[in-house]
């Protein structure tokens, strides 16, 4: 019995000290165009199995909602996922210390390395909205996983909507996450 | 059990990068013939003497890689035995309908070698052609009757040969991604690198001992350079962003790569071992799959600068890109052939996309295939066929086509999808 507490004893620690919010960036002006930086800090008592908060995972948080997703030949974030967008730039506004993956997404149609171009163009405009509204630049790096990581494997229309995407993972500051 | 080189190769690198071996032994290419050249020249390779078993499986090769080729038509020898130093009755074996004939022998020397002796015949003018003295052995039998097709082929075509040359390409099976080495016939597969995340885009170095390559591995492409006899790989583009599209300059010293690091997909040169990273080109779009021209001057890419995507060409010394495609909406993956006077790429016509060939003189543009999904050519290095991954009943095949169109193969692996072929460069 022992032994099986001390590890969550641990976690429980570790969860502590990752709790609250890192500013990393400490005496660093915080840039604040949206206009609408306060939000009130994360309490991450209560960490997932990847090291992260739970309201970045739990599916009732608007946190969960990772993905965005984009038009034939298009690299527009669309008006519905800007409060996706604006919802994740939100939580890095608050927590410095945290740092996110973009990795854009196309369907299957045409040349892979022509199309991990596309997923990059994906990936950075997401990057970008996330900046204009105060995420630091270094808080986040956009890739592309072009057509190689499809969500649905169909070979129809239904199925490439799906995969014309970027998904947002995040990393803690203490370095546990997603990527 | 007979073995050939790279099956030995294989078995080190095996040890160094895999536990997988017994799914990987399945994953041999066949290759079946779809097509072949209108005047094929009737060729006769008569019986080796010697042990039979050995002499069976080189002149076999043999037989198999020059009726592959679609240039020669087997003429049968109907039990002939004859070695290299044979009288041959040129009257009898014209009369047969065989314009050359093929004669040799293989004999086992006191350390247990054996040397493979043949001569070349021209029966028409009842001439010697030429002839040579390959020493093997028993796990090379199988490279020894390549090379004897290579001396047959340039001999009666007059350009080299490259059944001694092999093939890389990516096997996804049961979601593992296997990059494979081959021989250029499909056999003897053996797997440099095993990966349960994607890898796409080899290229050989020019003097075949390495691949660059692509490795989703952490989570983002990277650009990797991996020697195949040693095991030994090394990243040589890990910046900020995805890293892309390796080329190799024809030196063997620079890497022509994708980088997005500075915002969009751009032209970057790196060192071969990853160092002095230069930029190539700038555009306010995508610039990407970099070929060097195999005089190392100018470099053939994809850029969507004009709106959609289309080849472009610029000098290494830089000055302004100039347009190289024109036709349709969608041309991308442009190859130089290595002779320098032709350029294959995969062009979209009516939604379908397929592999085109251009004339860099006069700029005519041949459609090669009637499929709907080609992708990543790759030139033969004698510049006369060009594989390229496409697809037939929702799996992914590779395809070799002649780069006039007639001559058509294909490469199927039974347990899986085959794609991003690339062909080496010749034995060196």
């Amino acid at each position: 019995m022992k032994k099986l507490l001390i590890p969550a004893l641990l976690s429980a620690l570790l969860a502590a000290c990752s709790s609250a919010p890192i500013d990393e960036n400490a005496g660093a002006p915080v840039e604040g165009r949206s206009g609408n930086t306060a939000v009130a800090p994360v309490v991450a008592g209560d960490l997932d199995a990847s090291g992260l908060p739970r309201t970045l995972t739990d599916p009732a948080s608007p946190l969960s909602k990772r993905s965005i997703f984009f038009d034939l030949d298009s690299y527009e974030v669309r008006g519905e996922y800007q409060d996706v967008v604006a919802n994740h730039a939100k939580f890095l506004v608050a927590n410095r210390g945290f740092k996110v993956l973009l990795q854009g997404n196309t369907d299957e149609r045409g040349s892979r390395e022509y199309n991990l171009s596309l997923g990059q163009k994906r990936a950075d405009a997401v990057k970008r909205s996330l900046v204009l509204l105060g995420a630091q630049d270094a808080q986040i790096e956009s890739v592309s996983l072009g057509e190689e990581k499809p969500r649905a494997d169909g070979h129809d229309d239904a199925s490439w909507s799906q995969n014309r995407r970027a998904d947002i993972l995040y990393r803690a500051a203490d370095g546990r996450g997603e990527f | 059990m007979i073995m050939n080189p790279m099956s030995q190769i294989s078995r080190r690198i095996f040890l160094l990068l895999t536990l997988l071996t017994a799914s990987v032994a399945q994953a041999q290419l066949s290759i079946e013939i779809t097509g072949a050249g209108a005047n094929r020249i009737p060729v006769v390779i008569a019986d080796f003497p010697g042990e039979p078993t050995v002499s069976r499986i080189v002149t076999a090769t043999v037989r198999a890689d020059l009726e592959r080729s679609g240039l020669f038509r087997m003429v049968d020898p109907a039990g002939a035995l004859l070695d290299e130093n044979a009288v041959i009755d040129h009257a009898d074996w014209k009369g047969r309908g065989a314009d050359a004939l093929v004669a040799g022998s293989l004999a086992r020397s006191p350390d247990g070698r054996l040397e493979a002796r043949f001569r070349l015949y021209d029966t028409q003018r009842g001439v010697a052609l030429g002839g040579a003295v390959y020493v093997t052995n028993n796990t090379q039998l199988r490279a020894a009757g390549h090379r004897i097709a290579d001396f047959v082929y340039e001999k009666l075509t007059g350009e080299r040969g490259v059944f001694s040359t092999r093939i890389a390409y990516v096997l996804k099976s049961g979601g593992r991604y296997l990059l494979q080495i081959a021989d250029a016939d499909g056999q003897g597969a053996a797997t440099a690198l095993t990966s349960t995340e994607p890898i796409i885009s080899p290229a050989w170095s020019p003097d075949g001992s390495k691949l660059a390559y692509v490795s989703f591995e952490k989570k983002k492409p990277m650009v990797y350079v991996h020697s195949l006899a040693s095991g030994q790989r090394q990243i040589v583009a890990n910046f900020r962003g995805s890293n892309s599209a390796p080329a190799w300059s024809p030196d063997g010293r620079r890497l022509a790569v994708v980088l997005s690091k500075d915002g969009n997909s751009q032209l970057y040169a790196v060192n071969a071992d990853g160092s002095g990273v230069q930029r190539l080109a700038q555009s306010s779009g995508i610039d990407t799959e970099p070929r060097f021209a195999p005089d190392g001057n100018s470099i053939y890419f994809t850029s969507d600068r004009g709106g959609s995507p289309q080849i472009y060409r610029i000098d290494i010394g830089g000055g302004a890109a100039q347009r190289v495609s024109f036709e349709g909406n969608y041309n991308v993956s442009p190859r130089p052939s290595p002779d320098g006077k032709s350029l294959a790429f995969i062009t979209r016509r009516e939604g379908r996309f397929q592999l085109a060939v251009m004339d860099l003189a006069s700029r005519q543009v041949q459609i090669l295939t009637d499929s709907h999904k080609d992708e990543s050519p790759s030139f033969a290095p004698n510049s006369r066929m060009i594989l390229i991954a496409t697809e037939v009943g929702g799996r992914g095949i590779l395809s070799a086509v002649s780069s006039d169109g007639r001559i058509k193969q294909r490469l199927t692996v039974t347990a899986g999808d085959v794609r991003e072929p690339a062909w080496g460069p010749f034995l060196q």
